[in-house]
């Protein structure tokens, strides 16, 4: 972390990148609306999800800025995601072992 | 007297320049902390209701299999594309603005907006359709069927409909933001109520790419 943010030069990226990027989210949005069509039994929900938690972190890196981000906001949203999966997780325990 | 009347003349541009020029409180970082900040609040909203999703998901599997055969699949794949451009439209407008490209900053918002005009038109053809086949919380068409299927109705409605909320404040921020970059008030060297408020918007986004499978793509 800078201590000076007058010398701070703010991260530009560029056009291309955030366009990239944007054609990756189209194509897995392509897959999992494909894969939901075909029945994989359990793992549909799974491929569902993983695919979800694929497009949120590009979102998140590149469209949110994190991956270029001071550290802080990286530790932040860190957090947030693991105290959310700490919840659902402790949640499951529970209910899987009615 | 004449000389504290100089003084006062003299000191007035001093205190000008103390509050537009370079002495001018600004803290990028600290705004963008805020809204981060905010944004882990929403996560906590909206991770509650996931959360209530999947425990009720895991008790009633059939239930919400066979009431979600009935939400129009379309709709969503749509809504998914238009929310994913308008946040690449977002994003973009952002970088025009870094570069100092007004016109294709406000442009690329305009657009934004317009996507999510967009979104809100085909969510209210998609309620429409469900209400008028009977399908609304509290309907005798729903209250007859199991449980199941009106809890999962019922998490639909209030999650996409808190979802639409936040398309709506969505809307009104970038708005202001576009005025904003009119009016200059948000410019090339001072860009974070833009930036925050993309933030905002990538939210928005991120909430939806999981409402999407869990709700249309349940086959």
């Amino acid at each position: 972390m800078q201590q000076n943010n007058e010398s701070h030069k703010p991260h530009i990226v560029g056009y291309a990148t955030y366009i990239f990027v944007w054609l990756s989210l189209l194509a897995l949005t392509a897959v999992t609306v494909t894969v939901a069509g075909i029945n994989f039994g359990g793992i549909t929900l799974l491929i569902a999800i993983v695919i979800a938690i694929v497009k949120s972190s590009l979102v998140l890196n590149i469209f949110m800025h994190i991956k270029f981000d001071d550290v802080v906001f990286k530790v932040f949203v860190g957090i947030a995601v693991l105290t959310l999966t700490a919840v659902f997780v402790f949640t499951f325990f529970d209910y899987l072992s009615r | 007297m004449n000389k504290s009347a100089e003084t006062i003349m003299t000191d007035k541009p001093v205190i000008d320049q103390h509050l537009q020029g370079e002495h001018e409180h600004k803290d990028p970082v600290g705004a963008k902390m805020g809204m981060w900040l905010f944004l882990m609040t929403e996560l906590l909203l909206f991770g509650g209701m996931f959360l209530i999703y999947g425990t009720y998901r895991y008790m009633n599997p059939e239930a919400f299999h066979s009431a979600a055969q009935e939400l129009n699949t379309i709709i969503g794949t749509f809504n998914t594309i238009i929310l994913l451009t308008s946040s690449l439209t977002v994003a973009l407008s952002i970088t025009a603005l870094q570069k100092g490209n007004r016109t294709l900053s406000v442009l690329l918002l305009a657009i934004t907006i317009a996507f999510a005009f967009w979104f809100l038109i085909n969510k209210y053809f998609e309620w429409s359709h469900e209400i008028h086949n009977g399908i609304y919380p509290g309907s005798s068409e729903l209250t007859n069927r199991t449980n199941g299927e009106i809890l999962f109705f019922g998490l639909y409605y209030v999650m996409t409909g808190v979802h639409g909320i936040h398309v709506i404040i969505g809307i009104v921020i970038l708005s202001f933001m576009l005025a904003f970059i009119v009016k200059n008030k948000v410019t090339p060297e001072n860009y974070i109520r833009l930036e925050i408020s993309g933030l905002y918007w990538h939210l928005v986004d991120i909430i939806w790419i999981f409402l999407f499978p869990l709700f249309y793509l349940l086959r």
